[in-house]
């Protein structure tokens, strides 16, 4: 069974180039929702060690927002969408069409609009793989949570940890007006499932 | 110098006084702190499931409640603790997101903290105190001193168990 530690560089370029066309897509999309241009990009896509997932949010008790959707179908998938307290803020500001800064507190509609990002965001890359794949995949009802970093991703990496060790991150960027917010979004295939998708992706050697 | 000692997810570890042991965001996973109060010895585990008879892959004892907690134990006895002098006090376990219809899976947190209490009574071990629960995250510090867990939330507020 294959875990992310294993992959080759032509696998991972192959889900970075996913990645791509997802951000590409996604940003549309939001651009049709807010009825303003906003950039998205995936600079980055890294292999990590669940144990090194914490740093790069700023440590465990950093307090962040996390957006979960689970994933059935041809594959069983968990994607996560974690985006620092402060960078939440800053994108719901782009979002709502705020001066940056605005946003304090989250109240009802500042939630649902976090949960359309991390909904749009997951469905546009599960949209790519599905292109490249022609699996099915079909993502639930996105769950958001916002407290600490660790909290957030244990409950998350506890069905994880029980096969594999290693997570594939997309760092995403979203951009308006010269404001960069930055966001990490996490894929984590349930067992088998990565060798399903490479497969699919004629990339599985 | 007292010096804070971090310890990780599926990781545990044992200090003396006057070290304090600590680990950070702990959401579903569960903090297991044993204690032997006679020479201020004092051991931490972050667990992260229940149980490694269930695992395929349960090569670090120390994610897995049962595994984790038999560990912890060994590793105090060697330091020097008293087997029949070891106290727990554990915190964590929560729930952190809410589905519909939800699984098994989602209810982890609940898992863990039955499965920690399970195997601190089949080790004849007396749990002091716990703050097991809720949909929050918690770090706990550890204060080997004075045998005291200190308990921070974001929003839930602070407690010393």
């Amino acid at each position: 069974m294959k875990d992310f530690g294993e992959l080759s560089g032509l696998q991972l370029d192959a889900l970075r180039e996913i990645g791509n066309i997802g951000a590409g897509n996604a940003a549309t999309a939001l651009a049709q929702m807010v009825n303003a241009k906003i950039e998205m990009t995936v600079p980055r896509v890294s292999i990590l060690s669940l144990t090194d997932v914490p740093e790069l949010l700023g440590g465990a008790d950093s307090h962040v927002v996390g957006i979960y959707l689970r994933v059935q179908g041809s594959i069983g998938a968990n994607i996560l969408f974690v985006l620092p307290i402060d960078n939440a803020r800053l994108l719901v500001d782009m979002l709502m069409a705020v001066p940056s800064g605005s946003t304090r507190d989250f109240g009802e509609i500042e939630l649902s609009a976090l949960q359309e990002v991390g909904n749009i965001v997951a469905a546009t890359y599960l949209n790519a793989m599905v292109m490249f794949t022609q699996l099915k995949m079909v993502p639930s009802v996105p769950g958001l949570g916002i407290d600490m970093a660790g909290a957030i991703l244990d409950a998350i990496l506890a069905q994880f940890g029980e096969v594999g060790d290693y997570v594939l991150v997309l760092e995403t960027k979203f951009r308006k007006d010269r404001q960069d917010v930055v966001g990490q979004f996490f894929l984590l295939p349930e067992p088998g499932s990565l060798d399903t998708i490479l497969s699919a992706l004629g990339v599985s050697n | 110098m007292a010096r804070v000692i971090q310890v990780g997810m599926a990781d545990l570890k044992v200090a003396r006084t006057p070290d304090k042991l600590m680990t950070a965001g702990l959401g579903s996973c569960v903090g297991v702190c044993l204690y032997d109060r006679v020479p201020k010895l004092g051991g931490l585990a972050h667990i992260m499931l229940p149980s490694s008879q269930q695992a395929r892959n349960n090569q670090n004892p120390a994610k897995f409640a049962d595994s984790a907690i038999e560990m912890l134990v060994a590793e105090m006895i060697k330091a020097g603790a008293e087997r029949n002098r070891l106290t727990a006090k554990i915190a964590g376990g929560a729930q952190m997101f809410n589905f519909a219809g939800e699984s098994d899976i989602m209810k982890i947190g609940e898992r863990n903290a039955l499965a920690v209490r399970e195997t601190l009574k089949r080790l004849e071990i007396r749990l002091v105190a716990s703050d097991t629960g809720g949909n929050y995250g918690r770090t706990i510090v550890f204060d080997i001193e004075t045998g005291d867990l200190a308990v921070k939330t974001i929003g839930h507020g602070e407690r010393i168990i």
